[in-house]
């Protein structure tokens, strides 16, 4: 099983137990046969069409969509009904939400990870960077004494800037990053932290729906929103990992330059070149197998979303405490 | 926690004597993803073998594979030998099920691979050793935390491996 990402454009369709993408290149119209079976999820990144009896298809087989806008912009994700479901566990899931103490407890470890993360990537460019390493360090200490939501953010807010500052630094391109910004980003650094998170975002909604955890319902993000919160906060522990290292390798190898973005719109996208190159990156990435000491047995890197969605199911039915994932490697 | 069916299931009855985490977890639908080849290998094995005698029951919890009316026998499908005691349990268990019902019949586990069958019939203490089971399963189950980890061998073919040991 596996992700397939759709730039063309086209059109995809139901056929008896498969799907079909139908596409018109140079005149003459293709048809690519794809079986159900070796479907994972499915990336929309070109003016697709779809009708319903496709979407009851996928869904029946479990199958989610994620749909991006033309300047590749994360919109949206068709999520299936679910399938894993357990009332025992949402009862509790709404619990550790309800109880203030409980909920900071949770916050507290997704803030954690992200920080762990963002270490590790910044020893590797030791040399390059200043005191982020230790200043990162003290925000962990301080961590412990936060009492509310809020505060916790706050830190993360902090862990972020002084993280980001260490960008230029670690980049060998000259690159114009002073601020993250989003909706839409800013130039090129930017857009591709929007773009890494969104696979990352993505990616984790689709272990979460693996699971019999309910994706509405966070800890560090507020459930009221629009989004799937419960896969905004873990992917905080995966954006460093997953996503910033990707880009500094990206970058700093000068696969991804800036002919890769749209000039027009002020580096702030990615052109479809560039696109496949980052998407092939991070399948490559997630795909990567090692040995994990504690299972003994080698697993992907994709395989850590899901080991880290079992903890935290094991921590809501009050078995054993979260503790969000510190790298050892 | 009670538990909404009043009915124990042949693969609670299966997962008691191979693990009574997995019995916990399973009975509060903390149930895995069905990615596993084992699972696969499993489900085809069911559709293919026996087609032609091929005679589903279900009722209550219980799913017997097969039954041939003629010789009052059930029949049970199994990939391997390797958990036997399990699978043992789980024919005595519908036979006492069935009994319950006013219905004598005998049982045979089929391993189709091996090729290899297995008679099961069940006596005045297996009922006894029955309800047995059937009383501390339910005690299993109210308890509010899941049973702690065998870390056993057969652990690692577990689907529920990764969930336990990460």
């Amino acid at each position: 099983m596996r992700n397939y990402y759709i730039f063309k454009s086209g059109r995809i369709k139901k056929q008896d137990n498969s799907i079909i993408f139908e596409y018109t290149e140079d005149g003459v119209e293709k048809k690519i046969p794809i079986p159900i079976v070796d479907i994972d999820s499915i990336y929309l990144f070109g003016e697709i069409d779809i009708n319903n009896k496709l979407i009851n298809f996928l869904s029946q087989n479990n199958i989610m969509i994620h749909f991006f806008n033309y300047y590749g912009f994360y919109t949206g994700t068709f999520y299936p009904k679910e399938f894993l479901l357990s009332g025992d566990l949402l009862v509790k899931q709404v619990l550790h939400y309800y109880s203030n103490k409980k909920r900071i407890e949770l916050a507290k470890e997704f803030v954690l990870g992200a920080i762990y993360g963002a270490i590790l990537n910044l020893k590797r460019y030791k040399e390059k960077i200043d005191n982020e390493i230790d200043e990162l360090q003290n925000l962990i200490k301080s961590i412990e004494e936060q009492h509310s939501i809020s505060m916790i953010m706050g830190v993360e807010g902090n862990a972020k800037e002084i993280y980001y500052n260490a960008f230029p630094k670690i980049i060998n391109q000259k690159i114009e990053f002073k601020k993250r910004v989003k909706n839409p980003p800013d130039n090129m650094m930017n857009a591709l932290i929007s773009f890494t998170n969104s696979l990352i975002y993505s990616s984790v909604l689709k272990e979460i729906y693996k699971t019999q955890l309910n994706p509405t319902i966070a800890y560090l993000h507020e459930p009221s929103t629009r989004r799937f919160s419960l896969s905004l906060d873990i992917s905080e522990i995966f954006k460093p990992i997953f996503g910033d290292r990707l880009i500094f390798t990206l970058l700093n190898d000068g696969v991804l330059k800036q002919s890769h973005f749209d000039k027009d719109l002020n580096f702030a996208y990615l052109k479809e070149e560039g696109r496949k190159i980052a998407v092939k990156a991070f399948e490559d990435k997630l795909n990567t197998t090692f040995h994990h000491k504690g299972l003994g047995r080698v697993v992907s890197y994709r395989k850590l979303i899901r080991l880290e969605l079992y903890k935290l199911i094991k921590h809501l039915m009050n078995e054993e405490k979260y503790r969000s994932l510190n790298f050892w490697w | 926690m009670e538990r909404k069916s009043i009915f124990i299931t042949a693969t609670q009855i299966n997962y008691f004597f191979v693990c009574k985490r997995k019995l916990w977890l399973f009975s509060h639908n903390i149930t895995m993803e069905h990615n596993s080849e084992l699972v696969e290998l499993g489900s085809l094995l069911h559709k293919d073998s026996y087609k032609k005698r091929r005679k589903e029951i279900e009722f209550d919890g219980i799913k017997i594979d097969f039954f041939e009316k003629n010789k009052a026998l059930i029949h049970e499908v199994k990939k391997s030998t390797a958990i036997e005691k399990s699978h043992i349990w789980q024919i005595k268990y519908y036979l006492y099920r069935l009994k319950e019902l006013g219905i004598n019949v005998e049982g045979k586990i089929d391993y189709p691979l091996q090729k290899k069958t297995e008679s099961i019939s069940l006596s005045d203490t297996d009922e006894m050793v029955i309800s047995n089971i059937i009383s501390k399963l339910k005690q299993i189950l109210k308890e509010p935390l899941p049973p702690q980890k065998i870390a056993q061998k057969i652990c690692k073919k577990c689907s529920y491996y990764e969930f336990c040991y990460a």
